[in-house]
């Protein structure tokens, strides 16, 4: 549904996209993550148009957004950074302006406006000015104006930006409902928005795709060796020892202490799973074994060590997890 | 076409939703208003003077003595009030990210200027229909010839639309509603005066200055004629300059 090729553009002699390739098929929504400053918003510019890459291919629905812009902008529906609105006409107003321009034929469009506002939650101001909305609301009415033409594929310039914590979780339920029937992709830096979210993610920075895959995918990906979490309860006696005279373990290092319980972080060979072992030395002592989980990398810690490390390719990505 | 007609609509919609629509017409009016009264009681001593001298009323023609004037004086005052109708056309997009809505739409960029042209000159276009009130009162008291008066409206809607053409150009290039309007009521006064030194200057020279002179094209309108040569000057600057406004736009979009 989208296809973009190699896509670079240039800002004078500022390269804000370089060499970006991703696809993303019907139905799929993909998470567009990178810090600020990435070049998330250029890439939603050109796929939908707004402007046009210095080079590189951008296909939205099977047509060029540069060779067939109207063909594209007609299956297109993008929500920008700072929602849309015209300050001086009222929601429902708007709202048919934007059917009009979108191509909503005359006789749908009233229908049409109502069961966008009724989805998006937004009828009780719909004859409110846009200039008197909360943030909220002009997000959601940002967002019902991309809707409006039920588009193939949707473009969501940090949707959940400056909502409340209530109007996020709506958001994003209303997404994942959209997804399915639209293809979606959605930019954001809020990382647990992207793992509730999204079926597949691109991680993008200066410019660049560091990587594309699910999150789950990019979760156990960079796991890399893994490592334990083990709280033990030794009544005194040293337990780090003990653990790292267990087969497999490669080292041991003390993470918390509370009371006489100590937390330690277990280092252990690639796929070798020692958590029997290390539980039955430490029952076998005699010792309480209060805690034992491996430990697994958040998107956060992932999403920075793609971005902070001195990235050359894409597949630096799983020496990244190693530091 | 649907399209143009939609971005019009909105225009004019969001005229008349800002104080900008009352203020211009309103104003407008009061001053016209004025000088209208002004050149009637001036008008009418006049043609009492020269009874008096027993000239007769045939060498007083109201066409040339009042409608004229009245007419050129209101193109001086369009000059003033037309920078505050297209100060907001691109620049009060830009400035509120309502151009990513318009250029991400399927629409073309043609249509979008066209649907703003058409929308200043619809507000245009009321104040010109003012003018009508005045015009027929004349009529209620004397006879003056219309066809003078029909080709005067015709060179005032061209003229209005050359300035209109360069105001979406000068909004185009900046977000700042007050750079836009202090530049545009600028390039007016120079397009109007841009002939005043002609006299001074070589033949050459000269002709081409008055070419260039967007009212100076008005006068044979003025005098009750339609002269193709200058319903082509004005059709034709009206074409660069919404050409000029719609490259404008695209290398804004190449810029980012």
């Amino acid at each position: 549904m989208i296809d973009v090729q190699h896509l670079t553009k240039h800002y004078g002699p500022v390269t804000a996209v370089q060499d970006v390739s991703f696809k993303a098929e019907r139905g799929e929504i993909l998470g567009f993550l990178g810090p600020n400053g990435a070049g998330k918003t250029t890439t939603m510019r050109i796929l939908t148009g707004y402007m046009p890459p210095t080079d590189g291919k951008a296909l939205v629905a099977g047509y060029d957004v540069l060779e067939q812009p109207i063909d594209a902008k007609r299956r297109t529906g993008y929500l920008p950074e700072t929602p849309p609105l015209y300050p001086d006409m009222t929601v429902s107003d708007y709202l048919m302006f934007c059917a009009r321009i979108k191509g909503v034929p005359r006789a749908d469009r009233a229908a049409r406006v109502k069961t966008t506002m009724d989805r998006t939650r937004i009828a009780d101001v719909a004859t409110r000015h846009c200039a008197k909305l909360s943030k909220g609301y002009r997000q959601r009415v940002g967002l019902a104006q991309a809707l409006l033409h039920n588009p193939d594929v949707l473009i969501l310039d940090e949707p959940t930006a400056g909502l409340d914590p209530k109007q996020i979780i709506e958001t994003r339920r209303l997404i994942k409902e959209l997804g399915g029937e639209h293809t979606v992709i959605l930019s954001t830096h809020i990382l647990p928005e992207v793992s509730q979210t999204c079926q597949r993610v691109v991680i993008i920075n200066k410019g660049r795709v560091v990587a594309v895959d699910t999150p789950e995918n990019l979760t156990s990906r960079l796991q890399g060796s893994g490592s334990l979490y083990v709280e033990v309860d030794s009544m005194g006696s040293d337990a780090q020892a003990a653990l790292s005279s267990v087969a497999g373990v490669t080292g041991v290092s003390v993470s918390e202490k509370h009371g006489s319980a100590t937390g330690y972080e277990v280092a252990t060979a690639a796929d070798r799973d020692v958590r029997r072992e290390l539980a039955a030395t430490v029952v076998g002592r005699g010792w309480g074994l209060l805690e034992l989980r491996p430990m697994r990398m958040s998107l956060e810690e992932i999403f920075l060590s793609l971005t902070t490390e001195e990235t050359e390719a894409p597949t630096a990505a799983g020496e990244a997890a190693h530091e | 076409m649907n399209n143009i007609l939609a971005i019009t609509h909105k225009e004019l919609k969001s005229y008349f939703a800002s104080p900008i629509a009352y203020v211009v017409i309103g104003l407008y009016s009061l001053v016209y208003g004025y000088y209208f009264y002004a050149a009637v009681r001036f008008f009418e001593r006049q043609s009492m003077q020269m009874a008096g001298l027993g000239m007769g009323s045939p060498s007083v023609n109201i066409n040339e003595q009042l409608i004229r004037p009245v007419f050129q004086y209101s193109m001086v005052v369009f000059l003033i009030l037309l920078p505050m109708i297209t100060m907001r056309t691109y620049s009060e997009e830009k400035r509120s990210g309502t151009m990513e809505l318009l250029l991400t739409a399927p629409i073309t960029d043609f249509q979008i200027i066209m649907g703003k042209f058409l929308g200043a000159m619809g507000l245009y276009a009321a104040m010109l229909g003012i003018t009508v009130i005045h015009m027929a009162l004349l009529y209620w008291v004397s006879n003056p010839e219309w066809m003078p008066i029909v080709t005067s409206y015709l060179g005032l809607l061209l003229m209005g639309g050359c300035f209109m053409a360069v105001g979406l150009l000068i909004s185009s290039f900046t977000k700042n509603q007050i750079v836009a309007v202090v530049a545009t009521f600028a390039v007016f006064m120079m397009l109007w005066m841009i002939n005043w030194i002609a006299q001074f200057m070589s033949p050459t020279s000269q002709a081409i200055l008055n070419y260039l002179s967007i009212t100076g094209h008005l006068e044979d309108f003025m005098g009750g004629v339609i002269d193709t040569k200058h319903v082509v000057y004005y059709v034709s600057f009206i074409a660069f300059g919404l050409f000029l406004t719609a490259r404008s736009v695209d290398v804004e979009r190449w810029r980012g």
